[in-house]
């Protein structure tokens, strides 16, 4: 299996109803480690996870993998914000990605069994996926990315709207996917938690890419005027 | 009002009875609706999903038609179905009609475009909710209507008791192409006209009743084996 990255991209822009959502961006993301895009609301952080995820059309400019396409759809996933709960228990919620990839059934079940303990759900696997709570929803959306063992996990805020102890529980997930290999490319409200987690940052403001670099120098020194401004909590428009 | 009441009384005594009469009728009555429900459903079921799922060049227009045939006039299907299978038409080899077989038929044609547009309804909205997520993991059109069936099941029920219940009261189809011949394609619809006209109101309401009543039974008894409305079910 040849590698995914580098991943390019070359003036992409995503539209929608002639509306520039994101765009023009170029953009050379390497294998390691974890991207946070940061970025006021309407930014554009969702619009660029989805373009660059392959869910949203791209208008002009390319996005190249370094292998090919559908191969690369098959080894990425993609946390949405509000996570989609299929009609059905726990444990086939997590075993759908496998069984759409033709596992035998058995072996589904019994991966997703696995994944519910990683997970901290080990004690829902028979419940419905509708009743979960807030958090628990969330853990349930990220096993069920992780179980095909993608080579890149899109996360779209994936702790908006939870409180301290389940945000801690779910970057611990993280921190443990990244440490096994995983790419993790996620967009954040939380600049504790984009402190916590990034090794590079990508900050977007009116569809582009604004500054992009190393975390540490970034959080310690942003080289634009509008950055700072968003790290100090101001409002930038 | 004594109509009324005499039709209770002989429906009670038919029923206690169990004339045998009464019971063929009824057989017939149910296993002419529940085919024609079970292949309608095998049809139209997959189409609505297909039209929730698929984006092609009719669509639009697909279900707006489809909309419109939810009212067709049972007598002109009947009567349709009646020139396609007599002897000079194109089906006529055959001889199905004034057959169960023609029956069937017409009752297809008329529940199909009912649960066609109910199961889209349905499965529309859990598609909008599913999309994302669907597209996000590559699957395929069948896996996703597959999908949605399965997840759906439950609305998709609301939509096959609704085709039931129009084709276990329709009358006017299975007359024409069924004939109401007694021992062969006599049901409890067309007895029922077959009664009114006689002037035999008691014996027609009786048959009305237990027509009702059948409906009810079978809708509480789908509903009884597929555990709708309970808690935590969808």
């Amino acid at each position: 299996m040849s590698d995914l990255f580098p991943l390019k991209v070359e003036q992409a822009v995503s539209r929608r109803r002639g509306k520039v959502l994101v765009g023009p961006v170029d953009l050379t993301l390497k294998a390691r480690g974890t991207t946070v895009v940061i970025g006021p609301n309407g930014a554009g952080k969702t619009s660029l996870l989805r373009m660059l995820h392959g869910i949203a059309r791209l208008n002009a400019g390319k996005i190249t993998w370094n292998c090919p396409q559908d191969e690369a759809q098959r080894r990425q996933s993609f946390v949405f914000q509000t996570p989609v709960m299929l009609r059905r228990s726990v444990r086939d919620n997590l075993a759908y990605p496998l069984r759409v990839l033709g596992t035998p059934r058995a072996d589904a079940l019994q991966q997703a069994d696995d994944w519910a303990e990683r997970v901290g759900l080990g004690y829902a696997v028979n419940r419905p996926a509708t009743v979960l709570s807030g958090g628990e929803r969330q853990k349930l959306a990220i096993g069920r990315a992780l179980i095909r063992s993608p080579d890149v996990l899109f996360l779209d805020e994936p702790c908006s709207s939870l409180d301290g102890r389940a945000t801690r529980e779910i970057e611990d997930i993280l921190q443990k996917a990244a440490a096994s290999g995983t790419r993790l490319i996620m967009s954040t409200h939380d600049m504790g938690q984009a402190r916590r987690l990034a090794s590079e940052v990508l900050f977007i403001l009116g569809g582009k890419v604004h500054e992009f670099g190393p975390a540490t120098p970034f959080f310690e020194g942003p080289q634009t005027a509008q950055a700072r401004a968003f790290l100090r909590g101001d409002i930038v428009e | 009002m004594t109509d009324l009441w005499d039709g209770l009384s002989r429906a009670f005594f038919l029923l206690v009875s169990l004339d045998a009469d009464l019971v063929e009728i009824t057989l017939r009555s149910l296993r002419v609706t529940l085919t024609a429900l079970l292949i309608a459903s095998l049809i139209a079921l997959p189409f609505g999903a297909l039209l929730a799922v698929r984006r092609f060049r009719f669509r639009r227009t697909t279900i707006a038609v489809l909309n419109a045939l939810m009212g067709l006039p049972p007598v002109v299907v009947g009567l349709i179905v009646y020139v396609f299978l007599s002897r000079s038409g194109p089906f006529g080899v055959f001889g199905l009609l004034f057959t169960p077989t023609a029956m069937i038929i017409a009752q297809i044609i008329i529940i199909v475009p009912l649960i066609a547009s109910i199961a889209h309804q349905a499965l529309r909205e859990l598609w909008s909710d599913y999309h994302d997520l669907l597209i996000s993991m590559n699957t395929t059109h069948i896996q996703r209507i597959q999908t949605l069936l399965w997840d759906g099941r439950r609305a998709l029920l609301t939509a096959a008791l609704a085709g039931f219940g129009r084709a276990i009261g329709e009358v006017g189809a299975i007359m024409v192409v069924g004939g109401n011949i007694d021992h062969h394609t006599r049901v409890l619809t067309t007895a029922i006209a077959l009664e009114t006209g006689k002037g035999e109101f008691a014996m027609a309401l009786a048959l009305g009743f237990i027509l009702i009543g059948l409906a009810i039974l079978v809708n509480i008894a789908i509903h009884w084996l597929t555990q709708t409305e309970r808690e935590g079910r969808w």
